[in-house]
């Protein structure tokens, strides 16, 4: 009788040696990097402040008659987030077609695309409201501006691989019955990705209502100015009400955009 | 033209009675319409004008050419707090994945059969997740005060809520052969996990932390403007002093290295799936 054994595969001691000793290099590089002085002796203190302000929340911040309550700022966050991703659907059309690659010929066309694209994606939304601020002065505005320019980087992306998704049979058929350009756009195209679209821009929407609850710390509307001005009062029982506030409209609106995604797809 | 319809049994055209209608759009133009109120009710909110936009472009390119050329000597103080912003990323990052595990094991529904361990466990993930990173980097740094410490727990929070959400996602999607052939041989839950689970998902996590850590250099570079470490702080020195050329550099510099992380991290994440 012959017993074999299977052989084991050969490990790659050397490789994973290697990685083990750059990981480790690396912790030690950010571990010796950071200053710990140990923590504040007043950081219980505050700790404990915030979470009783977080379970006695201020209720009389929630609606003021005289303004600047916890209503209308969350309402002002909203309406930065819809007319922000209004402005980036709307202009990240022609980077998405710019940046498939199965619209022009050339490779290199796309990849252009894509890569100005990724650009816009890395360059942080806070620091184009800063530089919008500068333009249209400080207010929801230039909120408004900064989320429409930065989300043309991710609408961009995922519209462009919407696009190259596409069953391009219905665009050869328009193209064999001689039909122009715009009408193979608007009978072939259109149709198939428009779901897509819809879907992707719920998606960023999504996003964009936790991003414009950011941009007040620098001045650009929403709910982040009380936020960061009761943080700096240390009026904890209103930072307690204004993170409520954000948590569930935040909630709110997934489930609601959620739902629609799901019936839209 | 007549118009007809195809008769099955006698395999002939005949004429049809009556022309069916097109589906209504209705729901369309109602769809419409509230969307068109929407923005209006926001441009309203939001003061937004095309006036002040396009009274607003000159001070833009104003700005624009007070960036250019950047200040090519001003790289070289800032590499440090780039530097920390990587530590503080990385830091955060790992923090973040290590809690990561046990909670995703407890979020997913064919590892916790109880409905009262994963509801919580999900409800938590979520709850994190809402908080923008900037908002409880701001708290963090209310708690412990200024430097990089509040943005590293900030991160870490951050990236909890996002691997925790991938992985659970992950782990109830996996393979349940070789669950059953745990469960078959006895093996406790451990084992069972240690056997059954990990060796499907390691791979996955290993993607999902890299994929955290791109997302982490990004947040990270901005978590100084309220004040928790990292070039963040940079912005707010220069744009105080009104040296725009300055912080052309530090907006030339985070792109670099965010799109070198990014590349490296992808080849990575590419060749592990």
């Amino acid at each position: 009788m012959s017993t074999y054994s299977v052989k084991r595969p050969p490990r790659k001691i050397f490789f994973k040696l290697t990685i083990f000793v750059l990981l480790t290099l690396l912790y030690v590089w950010s571990f010796a990097g950071i200053e710990f002085n140990g923590f504040k002796e007043t950081a219980a203190i505050i700790s404990k402040a915030i979470l009783s302000g977080i379970l006695n929340p201020d209720w009389d911040y929630v609606y003021l008659p005289e303004g600047e309550d916890l209503l209308r700022g969350l309402l002002d966050t909203l309406a930065i987030a819809v007319l922000g991703t209004f402005i980036s659907a709307i202009l990240c059309v022609p980077f998405a077609f710019w940046a498939a690659n199965n619209i022009s010929k050339f490779r290199q066309i796309s990849g252009t695309g894509k890569f100005a694209l990724s650009i816009v994606r890395t360059f942080p939304e806070i620091i184009m409201a800063i530089i919008f601020i500068k333009a249209v002065g400080p207010g929801s505005f230039a909120g408004v501006l900064a989320l429409g320019l930065h989300s043309i980087g991710m609408l961009g992306k995922l519209f462009s691989e919407a696009i190259e998704n596409m069953d391009l049979g219905p665009t050869e058929a328009l193209l064999a019955t001689g039909a122009n350009r715009f009408q193979i756009l608007w009978f072939a195209v259109l149709p198939q990705v428009f779901p897509d679209f819809l879907s992707y821009t719920l998606y960023r929407f999504e996003i964009n209502v936790r991003s414009a609850t950011i941009l007040g710390v620098i001045g650009a509307g929403g709910i982040g100015t009380p936020l960061i001005f009761a943080l700096t009062s240390r009026d904890w029982n209103r930072v307690g009400i204004i993170l409520l506030g954000i948590v569930v409209m935040v909630t709110l609106i997934d489930i609601i955009s959620g739902y629609l995604r799901r019936r839209i797809v | 033209m007549m118009k007809t319809e195809w008769n099955q049994e006698k395999q002939t055209l005949k004429p049809l009675g009556h022309v069916p209608d097109p589906p209504s759009k209705f729901k369309h133009y109602v769809t419409a319409l509230f969307i068109i109120g929407l923005l209006f009710a926001s441009a309203y909110q939001t003061e937004a004008t095309f006036e002040e936009l396009i009274l607003g472009l000159p001070e833009m390119a104003k700005l624009m050419e007070q960036m250019l050329p950047p200040d090519w000597a001003y790289f070289e103080p800032i590499v440090e707090p780039m530097l920390e912003t990587i530590r503080m990323a990385v830091l955060g990052t790992t923090f973040g994945a290590i809690m990561a595990v046990p909670l995703s094991l407890l979020a997913a529904s064919n590892v916790v059969k109880s409905k009262i361990l994963f509801y919580p466990t999900r409800m938590f993930l979520n709850l994190i997740r809402t908080i923008p990173d900037l908002l409880k980097a701001a708290i963090f740094v209310a708690i412990f005060g200024l430097g990089a410490i509040p943005g590293i727990l900030a991160l870490t929070f951050f990236s909890l809520g996002l691997i925790s959400k991938l992985l659970y996602e992950t782990i109830e999607a996996i393979d349940k052969g070789p669950l059953e052939a745990m469960t078959a041989v006895g093996a406790n839950k451990i084992q069972w996990i240690f056997f059954g689970v990990v060796p499907q998902i390691s791979a996955h996590f290993m993607s999902y932390t890299l994929y955290t850590f791109e997302v982490n250099i990004r947040a990270a570079a901005v978590l100084g403007l309220v004040g928790a470490g990292g070039i963040g702080h940079y912005y707010e020195k220069t744009l105080g002093f009104l040296q725009y050329d300055r912080v052309a550099s530090i907006i030339i510099f985070t792109l670099v290295i965010v799109l070198i992380i990014d590349y490296t991290s992808t080849k990575i994440r590419e060749k592990l799936l």
